[in-house]
């Protein structure tokens, strides 16, 4: 359990059932009043807002959530298929619960899948990965300055932007929090 | 006005004639070898360093650079612009590279330095209360901050002072003491100290912060609420060069007196969607009304004085001898925000003695720790204090307010995360 001085960013709680990140919060108290505590947090799975307050000392329920390292097997219809390296067991997600970071699944990919009550819930990805542009307007020689940037596809299907330089068939780094462009890399 | 504020060695140095002499110490905040050919003045073999002092920087032309972060003491030739051909003495050097993250130099100097111009902003604040109260008479008084009752109020929790020799709290108000220097014959007093509650800390709170408190004899609330509009206006004008409007979160803030004067009853019309009677039902349901509703609509364009408290949220205050279920308490709020907190004292010793063995009954009742009555408090208002009118005023809040800063923690020297 927590009390409400234990919020903080990123503090994970159990509301109705259902699990929320803390984003934002803020202590009220009128100067000979009750003190309060107002807290902004998102449901972990939905993403819908919700803000509450709390009395000081409230006791608020945590989140019962855990991270397993597991790999990327394969899609399987609309879901998602990821096995544990060590006990081989395998989870699915679906393609609403990955959400953009479906754009990322590599074979073989090692992830972290996130679990809420014994459920899985998400995956985060590494940070970076890399893949190959797949198509893209032809690229400018000249231009290295990485000012400029131009539309393109890369092989998973994801829709990012490019610098000017940037050819079709060339592999690029891409930040995965972001979905942006970070280097191009040598294959 | 209040006095000014001494001026810096660079202040001194930036109002000279050029050709003169010129000497000033600081820190070296950045440094350039002298390969920058925009400097084109044909000196060779030297460079230029940036030096700080409180308020600004000065180019110092000099060989050989000083390292980053140095401290130095820099006599030269004022050309009008900068110091040229100087002798930089070295007289502190940093161990390590400078800035150091998360240091206290890169904490004040971050985001352009508005912290540093805060603190000297905060410094203008409090010459000015000084200067408003010393205008009238007022007697400036410090009064013990380890106190043996820190005040009974329900909802205040104290500091224990450990090792006294006796039990100590730090106060979380200097009221009890202050109101004894009423009886001892100081008819007008302030008090800008530290109190102390523990628990409170986020955007407008800290558990240590400063209190301006003042009590004027033969007068109420009515004197407190034109006390309270004046010095605000006061310290503004002080602060913005005679204007008392100021930047607010939305807008303009109007602080020229008078302000208005709403009731609770009227602002829970005007804002609860709920009658003040009704929110009175539960004291957690009222609060709730208070802090989410009504407390962000108060004081916007313009600041509101809230009166017309219920009997049983009375505290130290008197109540209104026309109309016994409301005390004589007043609230001043600025742009959605709790200034500051006054009263008509109550100065009957066998009310105020009922008063705290109730407020004592209910802090057991909650569970929570139970403060000794202040005897030396009830004993001053047995032989007499005059009617007497009081207000206690945040002052980091007051600061916040004319330096438009969004945190405590960026309004005062060194805020409790960074201890």
């Amino acid at each position: 359990m927590y009390e409400t001085s234990d919020i903080r960013k990123n503090v994970k709680l159990k509301i109705d059932g259902n699990p929320y990140v803390v984003v934002d919060f803020q202590f009220v108290k009128p100067g000979k009043g009750q003190a309060f505590t107002r807290v902004k947090m998102k449901n972990m799975i939905t993403g819908n807002v919700l803000e509450r307050t709390y009395k000081s000392g409230e006791r608020l329920e945590k989140a019962d959530m855990e991270e397993r390292q597991m790999t990327y097997l394969y899609p399987e219809g609309e879901d998602y298929v990821f096995m544990d390296s060590q006990s081989y067991d395998q989870v699915r997600l679906s393609a609403e619960q990955l959400g953009e970071n479906k754009f990322y699944l590599l074979d073989n990919l090692p992830v972290s899948i996130l679990f809420y009550d014994g459920t899985p819930i998400g995956v985060t990805p590494p940070i970076f990965i890399e893949l190959q542009v797949v198509e893209t307007e032809p690229g400018f020689k000249g231009d290295t300055s990485g000012n400029i940037q131009k539309p393109c596809t890369l092989s998973t299907g994801l829709k990012t932007t490019v610098p000017l330089f940037v050819n079709q068939d060339e592999w690029i780094k891409v930040d995965t929090r972001t979905g942006e462009y970070v280097e191009r890399v040598k294959k | 006005m209040p006095p000014a504020a001494p001026r810096s060695p660079i202040e001194v140095v930036r109002r000279q004639p050029p050709a003169s002499r010129a000497r000033i110490g600081g820190r070296v905040v950045a440094t350039d070898d002298g390969a920058d050919v925009r400097l084109g003045d044909g000196a060779s073999g030297g460079g230029t360093a940036l030096v700080h002092d409180v308020t600004g920087t000065l180019e110092v032309r000099c060989s050989p650079v000083p390292l980053l972060g140095s401290w130095v003491v820099c006599e030269g030739l004022w050309d009008g612009m900068r110091l040229i051909e100087t002798a930089c003495r070295v007289v502190s050097v940093p161990d390590g590279p400078f800035p150091r993250p998360g240091g206290d130099f890169a904490w004040a100097h971050a985001e352009g330095g508005r912290r540093l111009r805060n603190l000297l902003g905060r410094a203008a604040v409090l010459r000015a209360i000084r200067a408003f109260f010393d205008q009238r008479a007022f007697t400036e008084v410090e009064t013990p901050l380890a106190v043996p009752s820190p005040g009974l109020d329900l909802h205040l929790d104290a500091l224990e002072v450990v090792g006294a020799g006796a039990p100590r709290w730090l106060g979380t108000s200097p009221e009890y003491q202050m109101k004894r220097l009423l009886a001892a014959g100081l008819p007008r007093i302030y008090q800008i100290g530290r109190c102390f509650r523990r628990g409170e800390l986020g955007q407008r709170h800290h558990p240590e912060f400063t209190m301006l408190e003042w009590y004027r004899s033969f007068a109420g609330m009515q004197e407190v609420m034109r006390d309270t509009e004046e010095l605000v206006a006061h310290v503004a004008r002080s602060l913005h060069d005679g204007a008392t409007v100021v930047p607010a979160r939305e807008g303009l803030l109007d602080l020229t007196p008078p302000w208005e004067r709403l009731t609770l009853a009227e602002a829970f019309d005007r804002y609860a969607g709920t009658r003040l009677d009704d929110a009175l039902a539960s004291e957690e349901h009222f609060f709730r009304l208070l802090t989410e509703r009504v407390e962000p609509q108060l004081g916007r364009g313009r600041p509101t004085f809230l009166t017309g408290w219920p009997a049983s949220m009375a505290s130290l205050a008197r109540l209104d001898p026309q109309q016994p279920g409301i005390a004589e308490r007043v609230e001043a709020f600025v742009d959605g925000m709790e200034l500051s907190n006054g009263f008509s004292e109550l100065i009957d010793a066998q009310e105020q003695r009922a008063r705290l063995l109730r407020d004592q009954r209910e802090r057991a009742a909650l569970g929570k720790e139970v403060y000794p009555i202040d005897e030396r408090f009830l004993d001053a208002l047995s032989e007499g204090i005059p009617p007497s009118g009081g207000n206690a005023l945040g002052v980091d809040r007051l600061v916040m307010l004319v330096l438009r800063a969004a945190h405590i923690d960026d309004v005062v020297a060194i805020p409790p995360a960074r201890l």
